[in-house]
């Protein structure tokens, strides 16, 4: 489903991204771990089109097609869908708004239909009780005064009724209670099928006993410098990060 | 230099062609004030972008036309003007076309008796005293060429005076239409509205063009806002693309008198306005909000002025622009609260966006504060559509356009929602549509 085949990207001459390879299939979980400023936001961002980094070398295939020559609104439409490390709060514009315009823009693309007032409400109730979002949250302005909780919860609740086929979520575990965290693991586990495939960027191996992966990833200075199974994140956990590090700057003087 | 005389003495001119147009009209009680303002209209100079008032905004582009007094009726019909009517207020509507009052279209429905609302022209000829007792006393001619204009070439315009704890629950809603081909016509129509002690009234003024030729509305209006009173005030601008329109509006607000006023503008070529407001008792509440959106070569200048003479009043400013292409806006909000005025409470706002590399908009709170026990704060801000919410936006499936739609309605939106009339934040919201396109389903 998706390819990146030796991403290279820098924002300001600074180089971020130095050859990313990662590929993913439908029904896969990919877990992607690694130390703060390591890149993992930036990957992030780039698949989901944010245009402020430069690429200056390698590709993005998603689905067959070049993902890089995409803007953003086409990726979701395309079913890519971000879950932000930090939602952007927008004073003025409802979640009710923004979520409604969104699921139409994406029907229109595809062909369907678009819902109508009723079936929107009642698919509303139905995401907001999957997630435990207090439907008052809805009617406010996105993500506007909320706290950090409910903003990561929102992030999934507008997955949950946006139902991509490739969900990156950048740590939207962080700073959750472990009743949230159930949550969010719960929101995902719910859209997760054959289909379609989860990436999870995050810094705690707690997240994973609930969203369990397929392969993990140890994202550092830019590269992958390992890739493993679920047991990867306990020995990070344990042993913290330096282990890799050793092992990358092996890799770099051979 | 010379050209500019020139432009000036035309005016002169045209004075003898506009007192014969007067007819029996000419002796009325108003006549000295005509005189004394064509005098001063002679000695005063055009401001130029030397003057601190003008500094921004160059009057030359309207210098370089020689408009014409409109002395004639025209006649309009009831199709011709049926499209900038609002369907739910079309109970309580005034038509002045070209500056004239006209009689035929205007429709007092749904009002109190005792309410009057007529042509200042007749008002004038009938010698009222509200003419007397009022006109001129609030829009100082002394220092303004363009009040002076206004004054010295006064014929008609709207008068309307609500008695004495009357009640007016339906808008009365003024309808300013322009129909000029290409005679570069100078429209000035001079309005009168006063709310006595204890009454209520809804006004909107509405300017609006059937051609897009270029003309010059110079229009003054006087407000009268008597002890316990509550005005709300509409001023939509709606001129064509080619004209001017100097406009100017000064509020007298007496005891616990309550005054709002929203101002909906899409400008002309050059669009100026100064709009103020006196607190001459305690008590007072004046509300100046505005909207502005300009585009291409626009030009929109707004400067507003609250004068806080007396002890307890509040004022609440909120401005916004969204300015787009190589348009230029100006935004001056003056505050002088007097030695006198304590317990003031003066807050103002003016938010702007830049839509464009090109576009500028030079903004500038001004407060003279003389009292010591008082609560003032101002703000301003000039910036550019939030890249990060758009980023959000489009990452959710919405096209560039739709997003920055999105965005620009949520900048607008405070403004809007403080629009009162249902029907004006309605078509508020479909002019903002119209100009930068949601999707459907965002509305
Ligand atoms: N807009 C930017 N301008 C300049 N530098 C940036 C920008 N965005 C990211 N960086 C830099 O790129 C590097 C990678 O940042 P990134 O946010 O991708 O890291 P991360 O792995 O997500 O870290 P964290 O775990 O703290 O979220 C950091 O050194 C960061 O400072
Ligand atoms: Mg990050």
């Amino acid at each position: 489903m998706l390819e990146i085949k030796n991403l290279h990207a820098s924002i300001d001459g600074k180089k971020i991204l130095k050859g990313i390879n990662l590929k993913i299939n439908t029904g896969e979980v990919h877990a992607i771990m690694g130390p703060n400023g390591s890149g993992k936001s930036t990957l992030a961002q780039i698949l989901a089109g944010r245009e402020d980094y430069e690429i200056t070398k390698g590709e993005i295939i998603y689905e067959g097609k070049n993902l890089l020559e995409m803007s953003p609104e086409d990726r979701a439409r395309e079913g890519i869908f971000l879950a932000f490390q930090y939602p952007v709060e927008i004073p003025g514009v409802s979640n009710t708004n923004l979520l409604k315009t969104a699921l139409n823009e994406i029907r229109k693309y595809r062909g369907l239909e678009e819902v109508d007032a009723m079936e929107f409400l009642s698919l509303i109730k139905e995401k907001t009780k999957l997630v435990e979002l207090d439907q008052q949250l809805l009617s406010r302005s996105v993500n506007e005064g909320f706290s950090g909780g409910e903003k990561k919860r929102n992030e999934i609740f507008q997955m949950a009724v946006l139902e991509p086929k490739l969900a990156i979520l950048d740590e939207t575990d962080s700073g959750l209670d472990i009743d949230a965290l159930k949550i969010v693991a719960k929101g995902v586990n719910t859209i997760k099928s054959k289909d379609n495939a989860v990436v999870v960027v995050t810094h705690y191996q707690r997240l994973l006993n609930y969203i369990i992966p397929d392969f993990v990833h140890v994202l550092y200075q830019g590269q992958i410098v390992k890739s493993g199974g679920k047991e990867l994140a306990f020995e990070l956990e344990e042993k913290g990060y330096d282990w890799v590090k050793e092992e990358k700057n092996e890799l770099v003087t051979n | 230099m010379n050209d500019i005389k020139e432009i000036k003495n035309q005016y002169l001119k045209s004075y003898e062609l506009f007192e014969n147009s007067l007819n029996g009209e000419r002796f009325s009680s108003i006549n000295g004030i005509r005189k004394e303002a064509l005098s001063k209209f002679s000695d005063l100079s055009f401001p130029t972008v030397k003057d601190e008032e003008w500094k921004y905004t160059s009057i030359a582009p309207l210098l370089e036309h020689n408009f014409i007094p409109s002395f004639d009726k025209k006649h309009l019909t009831k199709n011709q003007i049926k499209k900038f009517l609002f369907e739910s207020l079309e109970s309580n509507v005034v038509v002045v076309i070209n500056g004239h009052f006209s009689e035929e279209l205007t429709n007092i429905n749904k009002a109190p008796d005792g309410i009057e609302v007529s042509s200042i022209a007749k008002a004038i000829s009938l010698n009222s005293p509200l003419i007397g007792k009022h006109f001129g006393k609030y829009a100082d001619f002394s220092k303004h060429i363009f009040t002076s204009l206004s004054t010295a070439f006064t014929k008609d315009g709207v008068l309307i005076h609500i008695p004495e704890s009357k009640i007016v629950d339906q808008p009365i809603h003024i309808l300013f239409i322009t129909s000029s081909e290409n005679e570069k016509l100078l429209i000035q129509p001079r309005n009168l509205f006063v709310a006595e002690k204890n009454s209520q009234v809804t006004i909107i003024e509405h300017f609006v063009s059937i051609n897009s030729g270029i003309y010059f509305t110079n229009t003054v209006t006087e407000i009268v806002v008597g002890e316990n009173a509550v005005v709300d005030h509409l001023r939509i601008q709606e001129e064509s693309k080619s004209a001017f329109h100097i406009g100017r509006m000064d509020i007298d607000q007496e005891r616990s008198s309550n005054f709002s006023s929203h101002f909906i503008s899409l400008g002309a070529s050059l669009t100026r306005n100064d709009f103020n407001s006196k607190f001459n008792d305690e008590g007072g509440e004046c509300k100046l909000n505005g909207l502005f959106l300009t585009e291409n070569n626009q030009l929109f200048d707004v400067h507003t002025l609250i004068d806080h003479a007396k002890p307890h009043c509040n004022s609440h400013e909120h401005y916004k622009g969204i300015l787009n292409h190589a348009s230029r806006g100006v935004f001056n909000g003056k505050v002088i609260v007097r030695p006198d005025a304590q317990k003031t409470n003066a807050f103002q706002e003016n938010n702007n966006i830049i839509l464009s590399q090109e576009a500028l908009i030079n903004t500038k709170p001004q407060l003279e504060i003389f009292a010591d026990d008082v609560k003032c704060s101002h703000g301003a801000t000039i910036g550019q559509l939030n890249k990060d919410a758009l980023f959000y936006l489009k990452s959710r499936g919405l096209g560039n356009e739709a997003a920055r739609a999105i965005l620009i309605h949520a900048f607008a939106s405070d403004v809007i929602q403080s629009v009162k009339v249902k029907a004006v934040r309605n078509y508020i919201e479909e002019i903002l549509s119209g100009k930068f396109n949601p999707p459907e389903e965002s509305k």
